[in-house]
């Protein structure tokens, strides 16, 4: 396992597992979206707008799971200072904010027919909304410092502080009486929720986190590359410099 | 010989606007920020949202736009370009309609465009979404080349950016006034359209013949 | 070269800066022809750097007179002039020959002469091969060097130097020396303040002495 640690066997193995997930994430997306649109039933009070569902939740779930795999690499930064916990954390800010816009576009677009409004300011929304401009400033934050390494460390100190906005998203429907409904998947007592929705709710979960592994395994990979084209950069002019001077 | 030194410079503005720290797209957050705060902090009445709607994003876009201008200068201050810039042939009050173009479609284009999905969060109408996109095109022309004034008087200055906030939100105030009047009246009221519209167009072309001037004279007057 | 009509001499009788009350620079004269260099030496503080910035336009004088002939003497001297500071004018986020393209558009114009590409100005300072980095990976020997190369990619007449061989190494003030030289020989000319020898023969000194700076009053 720590030999992976190490970015050029990290390198070689993501080459060898990217495609593999890849597919999986197809055929897991392709079977997902089969089952959303033609076989999973309509909702007798929602209609075929209750669709809308198998993205948003499993966007909602990835909004929040990303953001721990940040937190996790996070840690990795500040107690290790390895460079390839800098570049998960970096790889996984975009790919965050992308998952919580998807969330809250596709919620804003269930919620016109449901509530009859495009945004109420309820608490699951606007912590959501919140998680989305934490993504947002750690982006900004890392397009800002240029030394790669400082950058890290700073972002991992945002990150931690961020953290605390994750229990406040997953408890808001229960903390406070809001619009939006509560938990029904995963809850004490098992799901609230017919079998027939279930199962295509589960796989295209499952699609969406093989969906986020792929892409956040291939952006660490080109935050990897992109490190090594700075340091070679830096390298050579310095060592066109040298050349001159013993020239 | 002039105009291709001012295309130089705007896209060169552009590029840096872009690039790292550039803050192009920083800008735009703080809108969204901005516009989020207001429900936190007077609750989520969507009634009371968006009737006040309009004044939210006109104060955010406001004070997005200043905050945003005051590296204009600063930046080419601190590593020199601004001493170099003075002995370019092209005038230097062209120099900073350049500068305060490709500032503005950078940094107030982005957040004109997101105006309208930001106004229905706060459950405004359909015309007055139009309404809002349509003042802040006609009025943050006027925003930017105010607060470029701003920006060349506290150049070289450390720690300017309250300074300059202090400077030119009071001289903004036309513009926020008849900026949400024009985005109220998009959608109902006692007042045309059009008439705080073309005083806003008005407003920012006033901004645009008189601005350059003054920006330019206190970049010349800055004693470094 | 071509621009030896454009700045036949430049002329500085009794001239002074004030900053802040304080007469920095006073009565200063000095006679410049096409062709010509003039060092401006003396201690810290002695207003060598405010002189260079108040022929350059930054300033203004607070008496005498500069007066500059030639062809182009209907332009502001400013405009005929490349000032070279101790910040290099450089964004860090654009590449070197990005830069260089960006100033020798910015400062071409009145004058008219000989000059080079931003990727030979390069090439002249021995950056050629580094013209695509940005230049936040430059070193500050090489960020001088790119900061130089301006001086080719523009025709001025007047080249005004604050410290030009700062951060430089010994070849590269060779490179310099060479350049000033061949500036000269085409009718340019030079004015430099420095701690260091410049390779500029049969320059004029100015020797700007510390008295001055500490003298109190307008003068």
């Amino acid at each position: 396992m720590l030999k992976y640690a190490n970015p050029t066997h990290f390198l070689a193995l993501a080459a060898r597992l990217i495609p593999w997930l890849a597919a999986t994430t197809a055929l897991l997306l392709i079977a997902g979206l089969y089952l959303t649109f033609f076989v999973a039933p309509d909702d007798y009070q929602q209609g075929s707008s209750v669709k809308i569902m198998y993205l948003h939740v499993p966007s909602a779930w990835l909004a929040m799971m990303c953001y721990v795999i940040m937190t996790s690499a996070a840690l990795g930064t500040i107690v290790w200072r390895h460079p390839l916990a800098d570049a998960a954390q970096k790889a996984a800010a975009p790919l965050g904010a992308a998952f919580t816009l998807l969330c809250l576009v596709t919620g804003s677009l269930w919620g016109k027919p449901m509530w009859g409004t495009w945004w109420v300011w309820d608490a699951r929304l606007t912590s959501v909304l919140v998680l989305f401009l934490i993504y947002l400033g750690l982006i900004g934050l890392w397009r800002t410092i240029e030394e790669p390494a400082q950058a890290a460390r700073a972002a991992a100190i945002l990150t931690l502080v961020g953290v605390v906005n994750i229990p406040i998203i997953k408890f808001s429907v229960d903390w406070w009486n809001t619009l939006h409904q509560p938990a029904s998947v995963f809850k004490l007592g098992g799901p609230a929720i017919a079998g027939s929705m279930l199962w295509p709710l589960l796989i295209m979960a499952v699609g969406f986190t093989f969906l986020f592994f792929t892409l956040h395994l291939m952006a660490i990979r080109n935050e990897i590359l992109r490190r090594r084209l700075r340091r070679l950069s830096i390298d050579a002019a310095h060592a066109e410099e040298q050349a001159e001077a013993t020239a | 010989m002039m105009q291709s030194s001012l295309s130089a410079l705007f896209w060169r503005e552009l590029r840096i606007a872009r690039s790292v720290g550039g803050g192009g797209a920083m800008g735009l957050v703080f809108f969204l920020i901005l516009v989020s705060l207001t429900p936190f902090a007077i609750g989520p009445d969507l009634n009371l949202l968006s009737r006040i709607g309009p004044a939210i994003l006109w104060i955010a876009a406001l004070l997005a736009t200043l905050l945003g201008l005051d590296r204009l200068f600063q930046a080419d201050a601190d590593d020199g370009s601004l001493d170099l810039l003075l002995t370019a042939s092209t005038p230097l009050e062209l120099i900073v309609v350049v500068k305060c173009a490709a500032h503005w479609i950078a940094t107030a284009l982005p957040l004109i465009l997101a105006s309208p999905l930001l106004g229905l969060t706060l459950a405004m109408e359909p015309a007055s979404l139009g309404g809002i996109a349509l003042s802040l095109l006609a009025g943050t022309p006027a925003l930017t080349m105010l607060g470029a004034i701003g920006a060349a008087l506290t150049a070289g200055l450390r720690r300017g950016g309250l300074l300059m906030a202090v400077l030119i939100l009071p001289l903004a105030t036309p513009v926020l006034i008849f900026g949400v009047s024009g985005a109220a009246a998009a959608s109902g009221g006692t007042v045309p359209f059009h008439i705080p519209m073309l005083i806003l167009c008005g407003l920012s072309l006033a901004a645009l013949a008189g601005a350059p001037f003054a920006a330019a004279a206190a970049l010349r007057a800055r004693d470094a | 070269m071509t621009q030896s009509v454009a700045l036949t001499s430049l002329i500085a009788r009794g001239v002074g800066v004030d900053r802040g009350g304080r007469a920095i620079v006073k009565n200063i004269s000095f006679d410049l022809q096409a062709g010509g260099a003039l060092v401006a030496l003396g201690r810290n503080g002695a207003g060598k750097s405010t002189l260079l910035r108040a022929i350059a336009g930054f300033l203004p004088f607070s008496g005498g007179e500069l007066i500059h002939e030639g062809e182009a003497s209907e332009a502001p001297l400013p405009e005929l002039c490349h000032y070279v500071g101790h910040a290099d004018g450089l964004k860090s986020a654009l590449t070197a020959v990005e830069n260089l393209a960006f100033w020798s558009r910015m400062l071409s114009g009145t004058a008219t002469g000989a000059s080079v590409s931003p990727l030979e100005a390069l090439q002249q300072v021995g950056l050629k091969r580094l013209a695509d980095f940005p230049v936040a990976y430059l070193s500050a020997g090489q960020k001088r060097r790119v900061a130089l190369a301006r001086l080719f990619v523009a025709p001025r007449p007047l080249w005004i130097l604050d410290e030009p061989a700062t951060a430089l190494d010994v070849a590269s003030q060779q490179v310099l020396a060479e350049a000033f030289a061949r500036h000269r020989a085409g009718g340019g000319m030079i004015i430099a303040a420095t701690h260091a020898p410049l390779g500029l023969v049969d320059a004029a000194v100015l020797e700007l002495s510390a008295t001055a700076a500490g003298a109190l009053g307008n003068a």
